[in-house]
């Protein structure tokens, strides 16, 4: 492995920074798609020169970006998003029934084996894949019959913003959406399952037991453990080892338990990262202090990284897709935020640097080990 | 040939110039401009315009002439200076956000 691809979505362009292997030298190149919104761009694990980005706007809707460069130049492919069928209704803000509407794409996951194929979330919340290359998009509808017609927008929007395919079971992928929850297929997204039990909703739901309506922020697996699951919800984060069929706490003594990424370290499956943040009426750090929170024990014990971190005045917040890691022997772990700083730490965590310090606001990071 | 102005952002999408020509088979309308366009330059399909629907997206607007023909019916026909070619047919992004 000879460098390092780090894939920045914005509210006003993409950008890419690049670094060799000891992560020292970063070149930013960009803005790509300036004044756009680039909510996601992610690079094929078949073919890293191929990179899916997803731009939008407020006046000219969805557009779809591909590289098969590494992102040096980029072509328009499909953006014609249609919900499969009649669309049907999903609940509203006021417990009525609403059409699904499409507004954007918030996530692109490309084929773990095949660089045409390519799944992303949208908003309304549904699944749509292409296997040629991004140019057609053919909704999975089944997933909406998972009680579609109960799930109801977070303030965000009701988003589809989580695809992890299994690396072990071609046929399995899981998805999470705010706020309906996550949910489980294992025949390819033909059929789906909500796999919620065990979250907790004391504030969010009249009903506990319900099967959806849960507000899921991000999930994150390590590829030699596909069973096991990490989750970041609205509050509490959670794992599974059982594929979702049941979940458990694992908060432990982190100093908030709101947030919106998690992720996993490269190389050991228990260690896990997130970032804090103060409460769901107040988008920021805790006391002002960024700190990431690594569990070496898969949660319940949480110790924070704070060195090159800001620990005073910061009010920044780090969006639910703005954390990756990179899988050099050393595992690098990268963090955007709202204040359109990116930080990365080379040494698993121990120590930080902003790479770049003033881009617009970070909805997104991928990293490409390349 | 009819001349049509686009804004900023379907420039940098069309990788066009601010100003492109377009050949329009018979009545120059509103749909047959951007039936025209969008054949020219596929990647606009969706950003003016619903895919399905076909209704002006809402922060877009339609000028030409110093009249706003944003409501006008999409099969009316162009001001003949637009269908000549004299006056260029706007695609504007509506100042709207804040």
């Amino acid at each position: 492995m000879s460098g390092v691809r780090v894939l920045v979505g914005t509210r006003k362009g993409a950008f890419i920074l690049t670094s060799d292997a000891s992560r020292k030298e970063w070149d930013v190149s960009g803005p790509h798609f300036a004044g756009w919104e680039i909510y996601h761009l992610k690079g094929s694990p078949a073919d890293p020169n191929r990179i899916y980005a997803s731009q939008s706007s407020g006046w000219f809707g969805q557009t779809m970006q591909r590289s098969d460069d590494g992102g040096k130049t980029w072509e328009p492919v499909g953006n014609q998003f249609a919900y499969d069928g009649t669309p049907g209704t999903h609940m509203w803000y006021d417990g009525t029934q609403h059409p699904w509407e499409f507004k954007r794409i918030w996530h692109l996951e490309p084929s773990l084996t095949d660089p045409d194929t390519v799944y992303a979330g949208a908003e309304d919340a549904a699944l749509f894949r292409s296997t040629d290359g991004g140019q057609t998009w053919n909704e999975l509808a089944g997933l909406r019959e998972a009680k579609g017609h109960l799930w109801q927008p977070g303030a965000g929007g009701m988003c589809l913003h989580t695809i992890i395919l299994d690396p072990v079971d071609p046929k399995r992928i899981f998805v999470a959406i705010s706020a309906a929850g996550a949910f489980r297929s294992d025949d390819g997204g033909d059929t789906w399952l909500p796999i919620n039990r065990g979250l907790r909703v004391d504030y969010e739901l009249p009903d506990k037991a319900s099967d959806v309506g849960h507000c899921v922020h991000n999930i994150a697996m390590h590829p030699s453990r596909p069973n096991t699951l990490f989750m970041q919800k609205h509050w509490d984060v959670m794992r599974t080892d059982n594929s979702g069929d049941s979940w458990e706490e694992v908060s432990g003594n982190l100093p908030s338990d709101f947030g919106f990424p998690i992720a996993v370290h490269a190389h050991e499956p228990e260690t896990i990262y997130v970032v804090p943040i103060k409460s769901d009426s107040e988008h920021f750090p805790p006391d002002g202090k960024l700190r990431v929170y690594r569990s070496r024990s898969g949660g319940h014990e949480w110790e924070a990284l704070t060195n090159g971190l800001p620990q005073s005045d910061c009010y920044v917040n780090i969006l639910r897709d703005a954390m990756a890691v990179d899988k050099l022997d050393q595992c690098g772990i990268y963090f955007g935020t709202t204040g359109g700083q990116v930080y990365a730490s080379s040494d698993a965590g121990d120590s930080w640097r902003a790479i770049v310090r003033d881009l617009p606001a970070v909805a997104s990071i991928e990293v490409q080990t390349l | 040939m009819i001349r049509v102005e686009l804004p900023a952002h379907l420039r940098t999408l069309a990788k066009s110039g601010k100003m492109v020509e377009l050949e329009v088979e018979g009545t120059a309308t509103q749909r047959a401009v951007l039936d025209a366009l969008e054949a020219t330059y596929p990647m606009l399909r969706g950003t003016i315009r619903d895919h399905v629907t076909q209704k002006r997206r809402p922060f877009v607007r339609f000028y030409a002439c110093q009249e706003d023909l944003s409501h006008e019916s999409p099969d009316a026909p162009l001001p003949d200076a637009v269908a000549s070619g004299v006056e260029p047919f706007l695609i504007v992004g509506a100042i709207a956000g804040g």
